[in-house]
């Protein structure tokens, strides 16, 4: 976490992405996100906003553009192990037990059984799911395979939190519960989160910022700070500045969602 | 699913072995019924019934204790000496078929190139009757100091190692994209992605392909020893006593329930393999 107090944790500069069908997914996206930061996407479908997370994690590469996570380029950061992934499913090995399932990536980095069997529970601790070490993925709820699956990504300490939709096919009762769960685990690992997400008042409950994203092709319509007060609890969802915020969100995205409307009326006057 | 089972109580296992009899005594009541009825209406349609073309099953049973030869062991020990030989046979082709299946698809979904360019005659290979190419092994191999076994074990092979490619091929292929985009994230080497992701999601596949090349494996030699020549095993067995239909007829009926006996037991061992190997989601066993 030693970086320069000068570089972002996320530095994206000019990125654009055309699929080879020709669709252009993003164009011309800048965001700066400070180490620490809880940043959130949201945008209507289509918008490029999951390509724009895979840019960043490297699993795919932009058009144009680049990206530099702790100062390095996103492949060499990946290299690094310098972040973890939650998608929209678990993606949980189904031949493999909850604490094995959390063990994976320090497998892969060399750790040993004892390290690993020490930092599992750990992990299995701070996402509550000790007594479920042996257990099968498939035995398991979705909201509590989701939190394995956070338990995974966070187990090798990386600084960034990549997180793909996480509680998008949950309920709204569970989501609900594990946004607080989210922001807890936040504050105590400290990283630094990039969450894509369909939901405003979920992006406003978790975020230091939100990223309003316009339609194809996707670019940065507005950023709306969140200055809600935290620890943020049930309470905050209460919270006159809370519906003020997530009207100026949703007020953002139907502006993005319909620029050539503005440009018309525009031309009228 | 544990609930169901303990609801069912006491009445499960008598079920389940009511259900296992249920086919077989099925099958022997076919099969005395039509005899009886055929021969004492003196019916020939579609084939003359009696005791040549159709013994009863008492006596195929009882031939097994009968000897061979005037003064010889019982049918039995011929029989269970063959079934051995042929056992080993199947289960080194078995073996040598499974590795090569395994390692073949193993290359061909590393490399696309290799799938498009080989795999038509990988297909290509399971059309060439195994009778056509069998004196050609054995006699190619012999010359080379290769045992006939060996050949017949290498037939076999030819048979099981194209269910293995197969299915390993489509279970390499089978991850979710996001599973393979995890192991990217975590900058695994294909090394790590293939022992720690693909084989593990294929092995139910892989286990489906061993179910089909357990019998496959024991039909491949069987077939394999005939026009070897190769006498000491079941296809030896069956031409001698193929030869000797009209005289004992029970005896190659013998020979085949030993046969297929020999093919359950192997599928059987899969099976089995497959339980204690296999730990994936329920949906994942057939």
């Amino acid at each position: 976490m030693s970086v320069g107090s000068t570089s972002s944790a996320v530095s994206v500069r000019g990125v654009s992405k055309t699929f080879r069908t020709g669709t252009t997914a993003l164009a011309g996206i800048d965001l700066e996100v400070e180490p620490g930061e809880f940043v959130s996407l949201i945008g209507p479908s289509g918008c490029g906003k999951s390509t724009l997370l895979r840019i960043v994690g490297d699993l795919v590469g932009p058009s144009s553009g680049q990206v530099f996570v702790n100062g390095k380029p996103a492949h060499r950061a990946r290299l690094d192990h310098d972040y973890g992934i939650v998608f929209q499913d678990s993606v949980l090995y189904d031949w493999r037990t909850v604490a094995k399932n959390v063990s994976l990536p320090l497998e892969m980095l060399g750790w040993s059984r004892a390290q690993r069997k020490a930092r599992v529970e750990e992990m299995l601790d701070l996402v509550e799911l000790r007594g479920f070490e042996s257990s099968r993925p498939w035995q398991l709820s979705g909201g509590m395979q989701q939190r394995v699956s956070i338990a995974r990504a966070l187990s090798f300490d990386p600084s960034l939190l990549l997180m793909d939709e996480p509680f998008g096919a949950l309920d709204e009762m569970t989501r609900e519960r594990l946004n607080l769960e989210l922001l807890r685990i936040w504050e105590k690992a400290g990283s630094t989160v990039i969450f894509v997400t369909h939901s405003i008042p979920e992006a406003v409950f978790l975020s230091t910022r939100v990223v309003v994203m316009s339609a194809r092709p996707g670019r940065v319509a507005e950023i709306v700070t969140v200055d809600l007060p935290r620890p943020r609890g049930v309470a905050t969802r209460e919270d006159a500045r809370f519906f003020e915020l997530v009207t100026a969100v949703r007020e953002a995205l139907a502006a993005g969602h319909a620029p050539s409307q503005t440009l018309a009326t525009g031309e009228v006057f | 699913m544990r609930g169901m089972r303990e609801r069912r109580g006491v009445s499960g296992p008598l079920r389940r072995v009511a259900t296992f009899l249920a086919v077989p005594v099925t099958l022997i009541l076919l099969w005395e019924g039509y005899k009886w009825l055929w021969e004492t209406a003196g019916w020939t349609w579609p084939f003359p019934v009696n005791d040549t073309t159709m013994p009863h099953l008492y006596s195929i049973v009882e031939a097994f204790w009968q000897p061979t030869t005037t003064g010889g062991p019982p049918l039995i020990h011929p029989l269970l000496h063959a079934a051995w030989f042929t056992a080993k046979e199947a289960i080194a082709g078995f073996v040598l078929g499974g590795i090569v299946g395994f390692v073949l698809a193993v290359l061909l979904a590393h490399f696309r190139l290799l799938e498009r360019g080989l795999l038509p005659f990988v297909v290509g290979s399971q059309t060439v009757p195994i009778l056509a190419i069998a004196p050609m092994v054995v006699v190619g191999l012999g010359s080379k100091g290769v045992q006939g076994w060996q050949s017949v074990a290498i037939l076999a092979a030819w048979l099981t190692f194209f269910p293995v490619a197969i299915n390993t091929l489509r279970g390499l292929k089978s991850p979710d994209p996001r599973a393979i985009e995890l192991m990217e994230s975590y900058a695994a080497s294909q090394w790590s992605v293939l022992w720690r992701l693909r084989v593990p999601a294929s092995l139910p596949f892989i286990f489906t392909a061993l179910r089909i090349s357990a019998t496959a494996s024991v039909i491949g030699a069987i077939i394999g020893e005939t026009p070897a020549s190769i006498q000491d095993g079941l296809g030896g067995a069956i031409v001698n006593f193929n030869q000797y239909y009209s005289l004992e007829p029970t005896f190659l009926w013998a020979t085949n329930v030993v046969c297929a006996a020999l093919g359950l037991v192997f599928v059987a061992l899969v099976v089995v393999a497959e339980r204690v190997v296999v730990r994936r989601a329920p949906e994942h066993f057939a």
